[in-house]
């Protein structure tokens, strides 16, 4: 099972670093599967979504990727992430509990479904730039795609890979220092 | 957000790419050996006597155990700023420097008359050693800093102090060939305090700028 998880995973992986958009969105499906299954196991005792724990290692990944060597195994380099990020959020958590009583409650009265996080990446998400946010909300949250985006914002599609890049890249940048 | 909202972004991502690790780690490497031989060559220069010395087995010796140094904590490094990598298996390697540089203090001990063991320690440059060590390992510390910055250290403050190690190692085997103090008690003394100074910043300076 765990053996080919691995092979499938680098097959993906391989494709994906070399530009293959659809291999890519493959990869981290089965990546967010796994580690969501490692983010419940680990934060069971509450006080840290693992589905933010999820999108978080999700978007290390995408922007530490080239710290993959293609002959490495990948679930342990996944796993490490994952960890890191589990680590980073309790040690984020226990820096502002006061202010998390609030959340706290609001996640008591109304259970968030599975696979939604509306906590850090969708805060996160707020913080940008009008150009970057317009952009990543546009191919996140509205599904649009990247000649959408163009047409509907009136950007070209070099520009709105940039703004998504540089979005998604700040987005990642934001989960460290609130 | 949807997880799978946020899929589609990254993959939609792809064509973005980034040089390999191991390429940022070579440049590293080569940047950091050139400032640290510019600064040597600038600040100090090699000791008048170096072609005497060359052939004195305690003046090659503290090249050997320098170089052993930064080697070894560059290996390692290296693997630090890789999520996951196996550092457990390389780690013992940077206890080699440090076992060997004892053996020669043993020796050095047991040949040298006990009267002399007070001047072979304090030398006669210490302040020079504990100075330009710092000084001129502070910009490869800077530059290896920078290469885990670009990596994914999962234990920063580790990761920081190996890379100090390997910045302090590399500095020390161009101080060697300045410094005209050649006693493993020397070296054991002062070129390991001035290494560790730099260690220490690199520990204390990492979790700050290698987040991620």
């Amino acid at each position: 099972m765990a053996g080919s998880d691995e092979a499938v995973l680098a097959g993906l992986l391989r494709s994906a670093i070399a530009g293959d958009e659809r291999d890519y969105a493959r990869f981290l499906e089965r990546t967010a599967a796994i580690v969501r299954g490692f983010a419940r196991r680990r934060t069971a005792d509450g006080g840290v979504d693992p589905e933010d724990i999820v999108q978080e290692t999700l978007l290390a990944i995408h922007l530490k990727r080239h710290t993959w060597i293609a002959d490495a195994p990948v679930l342990p380099w996944v796993y490490a992430i994952a960890r890191f990020k589990i680590i980073d959020a309790y040690r984020r958590r226990g820096r502002r509990v006061e202010i998390d009583l609030d959340d706290v409650v609001e996640t008591l009265a109304q259970p968030e479904p599975d696979r939604v996080s509306e906590r850090d990446v969708g805060r996160a998400l707020d913080t940008l730039a009008p150009g970057q946010r317009g952009v990543v909300a546009a191919i996140t949250v509205e599904g649009r795609s990247i000649g959408e985006t163009a047409r509907r914002l009136g950007m070209t599609e070099t520009a709105v890979r940039v703004a998504l890049h540089r979005g998604l890249a700040a987005i990642a940048r934001r989960f460290g220092r609130d | 957000m949807r997880t799978d909202d946020l899929i589609r972004a990254i993959s939609a991502d792809a064509a973005r790419r980034s040089p390999p690790l191991r390429a940022a780690w070579w440049a590293a490497a080569a940047v950091s050996l050139a400032v640290a031989a510019v600064a040597f060559f600038i600040l100090l220069g090699p000791r008048a006597d170096i072609a005497l010395a060359a052939e004195t087995p305690r003046f090659l010796f503290k090249f050997l155990v320098t170089g052993l140094l930064a080697a070894s904590a560059f290996a390692l490094l290296r693997l630090l700023a890789r999520p996951g990598a196996p550092v457990s298996r390389a780690a013992p390697l940077l206890a080699l420097a440090p076992l060997l540089l004892a053996a020669a203090v043993a020796v050095e001990l047991a040949i040298v008359p006990a009267d002399d063991y007070a001047v072979r320690l304090i030398g006669t440059n210490l302040a020079v050693c504990l100075f330009f060590i710092p000084v001129i390992g502070a910009v490869p510390l800077a530059v290896f800093l920078a290469a885990l910055r670009y990596g994914a250290p999962t234990r920063p403050t580790l990761a920081g102090a190996v890379a100090g190690l390997a910045a302090g190692g590399l500095a020390a085997t161009f101080y060697a060939a300045h410094c005209t103090d050649d006693s493993p008690l020397f070296v054991a003394t002062w070129y390991s305090l001035a290494i560790a100074g730099l260690a220490c910043v690199g520990a204390l300076a990492a979790p700050l700028v290698a987040r991620w």
